[in-house]
C-alpha cells in the first residue's frame, strides 16, 4: 500500500513525538511509524529530566508523569565520601506514561501515528531520500514524503540506511544495565544518588534515581570497551547490589532495564537530502551524565522548525536542512563539544584522584562542571594537582 | 554469532556498535544478517548481560 504525507517521522519516542507536534501545530501533514506495538515501554533510561529540558519545548510538570521532585545530586567517592549539590528543580519521570502523553498531544494537533510499524529502510529518488518502506502487520507499505525524521533511537536504522554513519564505537559507548527496584531503604527521596569508582563502575557510575520513598531506578553504565566475560554492566551493578544492604537488603526488581548510551556528543552529521536525524539516533546525549530526554526533545523542536520552513518552501536539500544542524551545533552542540573534552580529561582520573576531587570541589563547583564552565577545574588542578596538569591542558584548553 | 533469547533483553544496544550493520532489533527479536555477519565479537563484547556469543 503507498501513504504519502509532508513528513514522516520514524519513532516515536521523546525526540520523534515532539518533532511531529511542532510540525503538525505549523499545519505540516506528519505520519510517526512506532516499532512497537506500545509507545513507551521497554525503557532504556533512568528517567531524570530537569525543569529547563520540560520548560524548553513547552512542557510543564503533570503529576501523571512526572512522579517524583528531585532537588539536587549526591555524588559518592569510591571510599563513599559525598559531595551533596542543589540544582533547583528535576523530576524522574514514568516513560511509559510520559511517551504516550506527547503522542497524544502531537495527536491533538493534528499529527498521525501508525504503531506496530517497523520502517525497513529509506526510498531514494536520484540520491535523495524520498520516503520510507515499512511493515505493518504483515503487509509492506511504501510512505512517500518530502522530508523524513530518523528518530529511531540508539538501534537507528534508518539514518544508516540512507547513507549516514551512525556506529558507535566502544570507546564512545557506554553500556547499560538497570533494575527498576521496590523495597529500597535509606534513599533521601528528593536527590539523584551517583556512585564512582573504578571498581564500581569503570569510567562510568551507579545511579539511584528514586521514584518514591521505597522505588528507584537503580542502574549502572560502563565504558563498552571495558565490558566483557564476569564484567559486564549486569556483573558490576549486581555486585554493588550486594554490597550495600543498608540499601538492598529488603529490595527486589520489578523491572529490567539495558541499553547503550552514546557518549560521543553526537554524529558527524545530521542531515543529508530529504533527511534530518534527532535524539539518541544522532547520538545527541550528555557526555558526562549520558541524560538525553532534554537534548532529543530539543533537536526534535529545532527540526521541526526548520523542516516546516522547508516545506513552505519547497526546498528539501541538504542545505536548507542542515540550518538544523547548524543551530544545534552553535547551542546544545558547543557544551556537548566540551562536555566530550571534560569527559576525555575525567576518564584518565584513578580512584584516588576522585578522592580528592571530592575532598576539594563544592556542589556548586561541579554544577559549573555539569555546564561544561571548567575554569575552576583547570585551577584547581594547577593548584592542587601538578601531576593532572599536562591532561588537563590537553583536554581542556 | 548467536543469541541466547533467555538473555537478550531487547534494549538493540548492539546494533549501532556493527561495523557491518548486519544486526537489527525487530519487535522483540534481534535479527542477525549472516551474509554481513563477520564474527568480529564488538557486540558480544559491548552486551550488558552476555547475551551474545561468537561462535568458533
Amino acid at each position: 500500500m503507498k501513504k504519502e504525507c509532508d513528513v514522516v517521522v520514524v519513532g516515536a519516542g521523546p525526540a520523534g513525538s515532539i518533532a511531529a507536534k511542532f510540525l503538525a501545530e505549523k499545519g505540516v501533514d506528519v505520519l510517526v511509524l512506532e516499532k512497537k506495538q506500545e509507545i513507551g515501554p521497554p525503557k532504556r533510561c533512568a528517567e531524570g529530566i530537569n525543569i529547563q529540558g520540560l520548560e524548553k519545548v513547552g512542557l510543564k510538570p503533570n503529576p501523571r508523569w512526572a512522579v517524583n521532585e528531585i532537588r539536587g545530586v549526591v555524588m559518592y567517592a569510591p571510599s563513599f565520601k559525598s559531595v551533596e549539590m542543589k540544582f533547583g528543580f528535576g523530576y524522574i519521570l514514568e516513560r511509559k506514561i510520559f511517551e504516550k502523553f506527547l503522542a497524544e498531544e502531537a495527536i491533538k494537533k493534528g499529527a498521525r501515528y501508525m504503531v506496530k510499524t517497523h520502517a525497513t529502510g529509506v526510498i531514494k529518488k536520484g540520491g535523495k531520500i524520498v520516503g520510507v518502506k515499512a511493515e505493518y502487520m504483515g503487509e509492506e507499505l511504501e510512505i512517500n514524503a518530502k522530508i523524513v525524521i530518523a528518530a529511531d533511537g540508539v538501534d537507528s536504522k534508518i539514518a544508516r540506511s540512507a547513507g549516514l554513519n551512525t556506529q558507535n564505537k566502544l570507546t564512545d559507548y557506554h553500556s547499560g544495565f538497570q533494575y527498576e527496584m521496590a523495597g529500597l531503604k535509606n534513599v533521601k527521596k528528593d536527590m539523584l544518588h551517583i556512585y564512582f569508582g573504578n571498581d564500581v563502575a569503570p569510567k562510568g557510575y551507579v545511579w539511584i534515581f528514586p521514584k518514591n520513598d521505597n522505588v528507584a531506578n537503580v542502574g549502572i553504565g560502563i565504558l563498552g570497551k571495558y565490558s566483557e566475560d564476569g564484567k559486564r554492566a549486569k556483573d558490576y551493578l549486581d555486585k554493588f547490589i550486594s554490597k550495600h544492604p543498608e540499601i538492598f537488603e529488603t529490595a527486589s526488581p520489578i523491572e529490567i532495564n539495558t541499553g547503550g548510551v552514546p557518549v560521543s556528543s553526537s554524529v558527524e552529521t545530521f542531515v543529508t537530502d530529504g533527511l534530518m536525524v534527532i535524539g539518541d539516533a544522532a547520538q545527541q546525549v550528555n557526555p558526562i551524565h549520558g541524560g538525553g530526554i532534554a537534548i532529543a526533545m530539543n533537536a526534535g523542536k529545532i527540526a521541526a522548525e526548520v523542516a516546516a520552513k522547508a516545506i513552505k518552501e519547497g526546498d528539501f536539500s541538504r542545505e536548507r536542512l542542515y540550518e538544523y544542524e547548524k543551530i544545534w551545533r552553535s547551542t546544545n552542540g558547543k557544551k556537548m563539544e566540551k562536555l566530550l573534552r571534560l569527559r576525555n580529561f575525567l576518564e584518565k582520573l584513578g580512584d584516588d584522584d576522585f578522592e580528592r576531587f571530592a575532598e576539594i570541589l563544592t556542589g556548586a563547583d561541579i554544577v559549573k562542571l555539569t555546564e561544561a564552565d571548567y575554569g575552576y577545574l583547570l585551577k584547581t588542578v594547577i593548584t592542587k594537582f601538578p601531576k593532572l596538569m599536562p591532561m588537563a591542558t590537553k583536554f581542556l584548553t | 554469532m548467536l543469541v541466547d533469547k533467555n538473555k537478550c533483553c531487547y534494549c538493540g544496544g548492539c546494533v549501532s556498535t556493527c561495523p557491518q550493520d548486519a544486526l537489527e532489533l525487530q519487535e522483540v527479536v534481534l535479527v542477525v544478517d549472516k551474509n554481513k555477519c563477520v564474527n568480529c565479537g564488538i557486540c558480544a563484547k559491548f552486551c550488558p548481560v552476555g547475551a551474545i556469543t561468537i561462535e568458533k
